[in-house]
C-alpha cells in the first residue's frame, strides 16, 4: 500500500515538475505580456496542484494533507484573482495585446523554433 | 442567521485542522476566537450571500469537478501550444455575455475563464466579459457557451 503510495507521489511530483518547467519556457517563448500570463496560468494551476497532490500522497492521511487540501483550495481560490488583478492593471495602463485577426497567421512576433 | 451558524462552524473547523491539538485550552481559546471573528463580521455587516454564498454548497462540488477537467483538458493544449506542437498562438481579445443574473454568478464565471489556461478575463462590466484568448481554438471553446449555461446552472433560482 505505501508503496503503491509512493510511486503515485513521484509520478505526480514529476508531472508537476514537468508543467511548471512548460510554465517556465512559455514566459520566455511566447510573444508579450498577455500571452506570458497563459504560460503563468499552466504553473499557476496544472503544476501547483500536481505537486500538492503529490505531497499530498507523500504525506498519507495525515492531519499534514488536511493543511495540504487547504492550501490547494486557497490556490484555487486565489489564483484566478491574482491573475486578473495583473492583467486588468495592464489593460487600463494601456498596454496593447498584439492580437492576431487574419486566419491561420500565427501571431505577429511567432516564437522562434528552439 | 444561516450565514453566521456556517461561518462559525467553517472557523472552528479550520482552528481545530490547523492547530491539531484536541484538548481544552486550545479548544477553549478556539471557541474564544471564533466567537470574537463572528461577533466582529456581525457588527460590520460583512456576512451575506455574496461573502459567504451557502447556498451554492449543494450544487457546487459538481461544477468543480467539470470545471477541473476543463483546466486539465486546456492545460494539455495550452503546454502543446508553448512546446510548438499544438494551434499555433493567434492572441485576440474577445467579449462574452454572460447570462447570470447575480453579481456573483457573473464573477463565478469569470473567475472560471481565468482559472482555465489559455483564457483569461480581462475585465467584467456592464454585464459584459472582455476576454483575452491565446489561440483561436481556446476562443472558439468559449464562444461555444458550454461555462456559461454551467455557472447559470450552478446559480439556480436562487
Amino acid at each position: 500500500m505505501d508503496g503503491i503510495l509512493d510511486v503515485l507521489a513521484w509520478i505526480l511530483l514529476g508531472a508537476g515538475a514537468v508543467f511548471s518547467v512548460i510554465g517556465g519556457i512559455g514566459m520566455l517563448r511566447l510573444p508579450d505580456f498577455y500571452t506570458r500570463m497563459h504560460a503563468a496560468g499552466v504553473t499557476d494551476t496544472m503544476g501547483a496542484w500536481l505537486i500538492l497532490a503529490g505531497l499530498m500522497c507523500l504525506a498519507g492521511p495525515t492531519l499534514v494533507s488536511a493543511k495540504l487540501a487547504l492550501i490547494l483550495f486557497f490556490l484555487f481560490m486565489t489564483g484566478p484573482s491574482a491573475t486578473h488583478a495583473l492583467i486588468k492593471t495592464a489593460w487600463y495602463a494601456g498596454l496593447k495585446p498584439l492580437t492576431t485577426d487574419a486566419p491561420g497567421k500565427s501571431g505577429e512576433a511567432p516564437p522562434s523554433k528552439p | 442567521m444561516l450565514h453566521a451558524i456556517s461561518l462559525t462552524a467553517i472557523l472552528f473547523g479550520a482552528w481545530l485542522l490547523l492547530s491539531g491539538y484536541f484538548t481544552a485550552l486550545p479548544i477553549s481559546l478556539g471557541v474564544l476566537s471564533v466567537a470574537v471573528a463572528v461577533g466582529i463580521a456581525l457588527r460590520m455587516d460583512v456576512i451575506d450571500h455574496e461573502s459567504h454564498p451557502v447556498h451554492l454548497t449543494w450544487r457546487i462540488p459538481a461544477y468543480w469537478i467539470w470545471l477541473l477537467v476543463q483546466i486539465v483538458k486546456s492545460n494539455f493544449d495550452v503546454a502543446r501550444t508553448i512546446l510548438g506542437v499544438g494551434d499555433p498562438i493567434a492572441p485576440n481579445v474577445v467579449t462574452v455575455k454572460p447570462s447570470q443574473r447575480t453579481e456573483l454568478g457573473q464573477v463565478i464565471h469569470a473567475n472560471s475563464i481565468t482559472l482555465t489556461p489559455g483564457t483569461i478575463s480581462v475585465e467584467l462590466e456592464d454585464g459584459e466579459i472582455t476576454v483575452h484568448a491565446l489561440t483561436r481554438a481556446s476562443a472558439e471553446d468559449l464562444a461555444t457557451g458550454a461555462m456559461d449555461g454551467r455557472v447559470s446552472k450552478l446559480e439556480g433560482a436562487a
